[in-house]
C-alpha cells in the first residue's frame, strides 16, 4: 500500500510538470511477471523457457524504443489455483506488477483471469487451453494467445477429414477437457462430411492403454484421435505403435500434442503423428533464427509453441504500453492491444479480437519418420496451414458479453 | 460383444496382471517381512526405469544388460537408506516408517522433474522381442508375451526362495522373532538390510520391463504406488502369495471393467478394497 | 511455567500475531495461513488426540470448498450459509467414511482412508457441478448476515480470524472434555478402554466426524477466500501436506498444526520464485522430521520448557 501511494504521488507531481514520457507508468517501470508451471507437468512446455522468451521480447523492444523501462520476474504456480491466486494478487497489489503471462493449466488459468479484471491489470495467457477464456469467461483485461481447444478439435479435425480422414475413433480422457476436444472434433467431422464410428472413455492417469487401442484397432477406423494430454497422449502413442497400430493402416491423430511431448516419446513410435500447432521453430526463415537465439539460452532446447506465443504476447504488449504512454489502466492497455494490429516473426501479421482471441494461422503437422529427420527437435513436416480467419472459432459463437 | 473380443481383453488383463503382481511382489515382500510400508516404492520402479534409460544412453548398454544390473544399483541404494534412515525408526509406531518413505519418494520425484522435467525420456523394446504374434483373436506384442512369462517366473522364485527354503525360513522367523533368532548366531541385521534391498531391486525391475512400453517419466511411480497398495492389502499384507494372486486377478477384473464400464476402471479396485476391508480385514489370503 | 500458564502465553502470542498480520503481510496470504491451521488443526484431532493417522483428509478439505464454492455460486446461498453447506457436507462424508474406516486401526485405517479419498477425487473429477479441471471460479461473496461487505480485504481477514478462533477454542474445549480424555485413554491403549466399558468405535467414529467438520469448515472458508475451488483441493497431494504441517508443527500439541501449516504455507509461496525446489524441499522436511525432529517445533519447545521448569 505504500508503494501504491508512492506511485501516485510520483504520478501527480509528474502529470503536474507536463510532458514526461513516464508519467503514468506506475512506479516508472513496467513489471511483466511469468506465472506458470516450473517443476510439474507443465515444466517442459513453458517453464524457464517462457521467462526466456519474455526477457527476449523486451530486449528485442527496448532495443528500438527507449523510452520504457522493463523488468521481468517469475514463479511457479504448482499448478494449483490457490498459489496462483495468491502469486497473482500479491504480484498485481504490492509488487507494481503490470501483466501477468503464460499460466497454463485450465483451472489456474481461470483463476487469475479473475484476479486480474478485479485489480484491472492485464493477463495475457499463452499456456492454457480453455475456449472458455474468450468464451463464457472472457474479460476486458485478458488476452489468450497460442491454442484453445476449440482451434485444436477445429484445426486437426478438418484438415483431417479434408485429406482423406473420414472415419474416427475416439480414446478420450473422461474428464471435462477430453470431453470438450472429442464434441468439437466430432461436430467438425460430421460437418465436413466425416464420421465418428465409436469412443472409449479412459479414466485421466491411466498407464496402461492396450485395452482401448484394442478396441480402436476393431473399430477399423481410417483415424484414431486421442482426445487426452500430457502423460495420457504419451503413454497411449508409445502403446500404439507397440500394438503396430499404424503399421495396420490406421493413423493417430494427437488432438494436444506438445513439441516437448514428441521428444520425450521418440521418433521411432511418434513417426506418422498427426497434430496441429501454432508455432515451429522450423516453420520459415524467420522463425529459425529467433529459434536459434532461443536454443542459446535454453542450453540447446528448442521453443515450444507456449514459448513464443510469450514472447509474441509480451512484444505486443509493449508496443501498446508505449503507444499508450501508460501501464496502470489494465482495460485501457488490452483495448489498444486489440486496436493495434500484430506483427512479430513468430507468429506473423494478426489481430487480436473483441474477445481477447489472438487470431493468427495454424498448421497441421505430421510426425517424421526417425530417417526423415536430420537432429534433435527435426521432427515435423507441414501438412497443410489452416488460414487464420478459419481457425478459431467465430466470434458470435462464444457467448463472450464482450462481442456485441 | 464377440467372444473373441472378450478373450482380447482377458488376455490383456492378465497382461496387465502380471505387471500388477511384479510391482506389489516387492512391496509385499517388505511389509510381510519387515512391517515397513515402503511409500518409496513408485520412486524406486520409477528409478529402476531411469537407469535403464541411463544405461543404455550413457554406457551403451541395451535392456537385457539393464534387466541384470539395473535390479542390483537400485537395491544398493535401497540399503543405504535402510542403513542410514530406517534402522532407526524399529523400535517406533510404524507410522514413522511411512512418513519417512513417503518423503523419500517427494524428494526423489521433485529432484528428478528438476533435472529431467517431466515429458519423459524415450526408451524402446528391444529389437529381439519386437513385432506382434496374430492369435486369431488378436494380436498380440512379443513383448507382452514376455512380460507374463517373465513375471511370473520371477514371483514364483521369490514366493519359494521365502516360502520354501531355509533362507527364507530364517527371514520369516527373524522378522517374528528377532532377540531369539540373533541368539542363534544370524546376523538379523543384515538379513533385514538386504531383504528390503531385495525389496526395492524387484522395484526397479519391475520399471525397467515397464521403460519400453509406459512413459518414462518421474510422475510414473506415483500413479501406480497407489494401486499397488490397494493390491497389497487386497492379497492381505503379510501374505507373498496373497499379493501375486490378488496382482493377477486385479488384473483381470481391471480388464473386463475397461471393456464393460470403461470409466470406472481405475475406482474398480478401491471399492473391492474397501468391501474386502469390511468383509475380511486381514486380507483375502492374509493371517490374523 | 505452569501448563496453564503456558497455553495462556501461546495463545496471546498466536492471538496478537494473527491480529496483527493483515498490516505487515499480504492480507490475502494471512487468510490462507488462518485456513490451513485450521485444516492441520482439524487433522490433529485425529492424529494427535486419536491417534489414528488418515491419509485422505483432502476429501473432507475438497468437498467442503466444493460445496461451498458451489452453494455460494449457484445456489446463491449467502456466505455464513455457504460455509455451513460445506461443513454440513464434510461431516456428512465424515460419517460415511469413518464408518467404514474405523474398523481398522494402524497402517490399514491409513490405507483405507487413502482409496476413499481417491474415491472421492475420481468423482470430482468428472461430476459436472465440479467444473472437473477448470474447478469453480468467480465465487461471490456476499455480506456477511446481509450487513457487513466482506470484499475488503480487511473485513474479510477479521471474518475468517474469528472462524479461526471460533474453531480453534472449539477443539480446545473437546480435547479438556470427558469426552477428549476417552479419546487421549482409547489411543493409549484401547483394550483396556475396552475393558472398562467404552463403546471405543462410537467415540473414534465421534472424533473422526468431527474432525472431517472441521477441515470442512477450513474448505469452505478457504473457497471464500480465494473465490475458487478446484480438484487441488481433493488431491491425494493435499493430504500429504496436511500431514507434513502437522508432523512438522508437532502431532499430539494444541499449537503445533498452527505453526506447521505457517511453515509450510510460506514455503510455497517464497519458494515459488525459485522454481521447482518446493517438492524437494518438503520431502526434505518429512525426512529431517522423521529422523531426528519427531515432537516437531512446538513439541520441541514445550519439551525444552519443560525441562527448564523441572530443573
Amino acid at each position: 500500500m505504500r508503494f501504491k501511494l508512492n506511485a501516485l504521488a510520483a504520478a501527480a507531481a509528474l502529470a503536474l510538470a507536463a510532458g514526461a514520457a513516464h508519467a503514468q507508468i506506475s512506479g516508472g517501470v513496467v513489471k511483466i511477471g511469468v506465472l506458470n508451471d516450473q517443476s510439474g507437468l507443465y515444466a517442459d512446455l513453458g517453464g524457464q523457457g517462457s521467462v526466456i522468451a519474455a526477457k527476449m521480447a523486451v530486449e528485442d523492444f527496448t532495443a528500438k524504443d527507449k523510452s520504457l523501462k522493463v523488468e521481468v520476474i517469475f514463479a511457479d504456480h504448482q499448478n494449483k489455483p490457490d498459489v496462483g491466486t495468491q502469486i497473482a494478487g500479491k504480484w498485481y497489489d504490492a509488487e507494481g506488477v503490470d501483466a501477468i503471462v503464460d499460466v497454463p493449466t485450465s483451472s489456474v488459468a481461470l483463476a487469475v483471469n479473475d484476479v486480474a479484471r478485479a485489480k484491472n491489470k492485464v493477463f495475457i495467457d499463452s499456456g492454457a487451453a480453455t475456449s472458455d477464456l474468450t468464451g463464457a469467461k472472457c474479460s476486458p483485461n485478458t488476452v489468450h494467445w497460442t491454442y484453445d481447444t476449440w482451434m485444436l478439435a477445429n484445426g486437426t479435425g478438418k484438415a483431417i477429414v479434408k485429406t482423406g480422414g473420414d472415419t474416427w475413433f475416439f480414446i478420450t480422457a473422461d474428464y471435462a477437457f477430453g470431453a470438450a476436444l472429442e464434441r468439437d472434433t466430432s461436430a467438425v467431422i460430421v460437418k465436413n462430411g466425416g464420421k465418428v464410428l465409436g469412443d472409449v472413455k479412459v479414466p485421466l492417469n491411466t498407464q496402461d492403454f492396450s485395452s482401448f487401442l484394442l478396441q480402436a484397432q476393431s473399430s477399423k477406423a481410417k483415424i484414431i484421435g486421442l482426445a487426452n494430454a500430457g502423460g495420457d497422449t504419451i503413454n497411449s502413442i508409445k502403446q500404439a505403435s507397440e500394438f503396430g497400430i499404424t503399421k495396420g493402416g490406421q493413423s493417430l491423430a494427437g488432438l494436444l500434442v506438445f513439441l516437448s511431448d514428441v521428444h520425450g516419446i521418440g521418433l521411432d513410435k511418434a513417426q506418422g503423428l498427426i497434430l496441429t500447432e501454432t508455432f515451429y521453430w522450423d516453420l520459415n526463415d524467420q522463425t529459425r533464427a529467433w529459434s536459434k537465439r532461443f536454443a542459446a539460452l535454453s542450453g540447446g532446447k528448442e521453443p515450444t509453441m507456449v514459448q513464443a506465443g510469450v514472447y509474441a504476447g509480451v512484444l505486443h504488449y509493449l508496443k501498446a504500453v508505449s503507444s499508450l504512454k501508460s501501464d496502470s489502466d489494465g482495460a485501457k492497455v488490452v483495448a489498444e492491444m486489440k486496436k493495434i494490429p500484430t506483427d512479430d516473426p513468430l507468429f506473423g501479421k494478426g489481430t487480436i479480437r473483441a474477445d481477447g482471441r489472438k487470431i493468427h494461422p495454424a498448421y497441421l503437422f505430421e510426425v517424421k519418420k526417425p530417417s526423415e529427420s536430420k537432429g534433435p527437435y527435426d521432427y515435423y513436416k507441414l501438412r497443410a496451414t489452416i488460414p487464420a480467419d478459419e481457425a478459431f472459432r467465430p466470434l458470435a459463437d462464444g457467448g463472450c458479453s464482450l462481442v456485441k | 460383444m464377440s467372444t473373441q473380443a472378450l478373450f482380447g481383453q482377458l488376455l490383456i488383463g492378465l497382461i496387465n496382471g502380471s505387471f500388477y503382481a511384479l510391482l506389489s511382489l516387492g512391496l509385499a515382500v517388505i511389509f510381510g517381512l519387515l512391517n515397513i510400508i515402503n511409500f518409496a516404492h513408485g520412486a524406486q520402479y520409477m528409478l529402476g526405469a531411469f537407469v535403464a534409460y541411463f544405461l543404455l544412453n550413457k554406457a551403451g548398454l541395451g535392456y537385457w544388460w539393464a534387466l541384470l544390473i539395473t535390479p542390483f544399483v537400485v537395491g544398493a541404494v535401497g540399503v543405504v537408506i535402510e542403513r542410514l534412515m530406517l534402522s532407526r525408526l524399529y523400535k517406533l509406531d510404524h507410522l514413522y516408517g511411512l512418513l519417512l518413505t513417503f518423503g523419500l519418494a517427494l524428494i526423489l520425484e521433485g529432484a528428478f522433474n528438476h533435472a529431467f522435467g517431466s515429458a519423459g525420456m524415450p526408451y524402446s523394446i528391444p529389437e529381439s522381442l519386437q513385432g506382434v504374434q496374430n492369435l486369431g483373436f488378436m494380436f498380440l506384442p512379443n513383448y507382452r508375451g514376455w512380460v507374463i512369462f517373465a513375471s511370473l517366473a520371477i514371483c514364483l522364485s521369490t514366493w519359494f526362495l521365502i516360502e520354501r527354503t531355509k533362507l527364507g525360513a530364517y527371514l520369516r522367523a527373524a522378522t517374528e522373532n528377532p532377540t531369539l533368532v540373533q541368539s542363534f548366531g544370524i546376523n538379523v541385521p543384515r538379513m533385514i538390510t538386504l531383504t528390503y534391498g531385495a525389496g526395492v531391486g524387484l522395484a526397479a525391475l519391475a520399471g525397467v520391463f515397464a521403460a519400453p512400453i509406459y512413459q518414462v517419466s518421474p510422475q510414473m511411480g506415483s500413479s501406480l504406488i497407489i494401486v499397488v497398495f490397494a493390491v497389497v492389502v487386497i492379497g492381505g499384507m503379510g501374505s507373498i502369495m496373497g499379493s501375486i494372486l490378488t496382482g493377477f486377478g486385479l488384473g483381470i477384473v481391471e480388464g473386463l471393467t475397461k471393456y464393460f464400464y470403461p470409466e470406472a476402471s481405475n475406482t474398480v479396485i478401491f471399492v473391492i478394497m474397501a468391501i474386502v476391508l469390511m468383509i475380511r480385514p486381514q486380507g483375502l489370503f492374509g493371517q490374523r | 511455567m505452569s501448563e496453564l500458564r503456558y497455553e495462556r502465553v501461546a495463545f496471546a502470542v498466536m492471538f496478537a500475531a494473527f491480529a496483527v498480520a493483515p498490516f505487515v503481510i499480504y492480507p490475502n496470504f494471512g487468510m490462507q495461513l488462518l485456513c490451513f491451521a485450521l485444516f492441520a488443526c482439524a487433522f490433529n484431532l485425529l492424529i494427535g488426540f486419536g491417534g489414528l493417522l488418515s491419509f485422505g483428509h483432502a476429501m473432507f478439505f475438497g468437498m467442503g470448498s466444493y460445496l461451498a464454492a458451489h452453494s455460494a455460486l449457484v445456489w446463491g446461498f449467502p456466505i455464513e450459509v455457504a460455509i455451513l453447506t460445506g461443513a454440513a457436507t464434510s461431516a456428512l462424508l465424515g460419517v460415511v467414511a469413518g464408518f467404514i474406516a474405523i474398523r481398522r486401526q494402524g497402517i490399514y485405517f491409513a490405507m483405507i482412508t487413502l482409496a476413499l479419498a481417491q474415491m472421492v477425487y475420481f468423482f470430482c473429477l468428472r461430476a459436472p457441478f465440479t467444473g472437473g479441471e477448470n474447478g469453480i471460479n468467480s465465487v461471490p461473496r456476499s455480506h456477511l448476515l446481509g450487513l457487513i461487505d466482506l470484499n475488503p480485504a480487511l473485513s474479510m481477514y477479521y471474518f475468517v480470524f474469528a472462524i479461526f478462533l471460533a474453531c480453534f477454542l472449539l477443539i480446545h474445549r473437546i480435547i479438556h472434555s470427558p469426552f477428549g480424555q476417552v479419546l487421549k485413554a482409547i489411543r493409549e491403549n484401547e483394550p483396556r478402554a475396552v475393558s472398562l466399558g467404552y463403546r471405543t468405535d462410537r467415540y473414534k467414529l465421534a472424533a473422526f466426524v468431527l474432525s472431517a467438520a472441521l477441515a470442512g469448515v477450513a474448505g469452505a472458508t478457504k473457497a471464500m477466500v480465494v473465490q475458487n475451488a478446484s480438484l487441488t483441493d481433493v488431491y491425494w497431494a493435499m493430504s500429504g501436506e496436511v500431514v507434513l504441517m502437522t508432523l512438522l508443527g508437532g502431532m499430539g500439541t494444541v499449537f503445533g498444526p498452527v505453526v506447521g501449516a505457517v511453515v509450510i504455507i510460506s514455503m510455497q509461496l517464497y519458494l515459488a520464485e525459485l522454481g521447482s525446489w518446493v517438492t524437494i524441499a518438503q520431502g526434505m522436511i518429512f525426512v529431517f522430521c522423521v529422523l531426528a525432529f519427531r515432537r516437531g517445533i512446538v513439541g520441541e519447545i514445550e519439551a525444552f520448557l519443560r525441562k527448564r521448569s523441572a530443573s
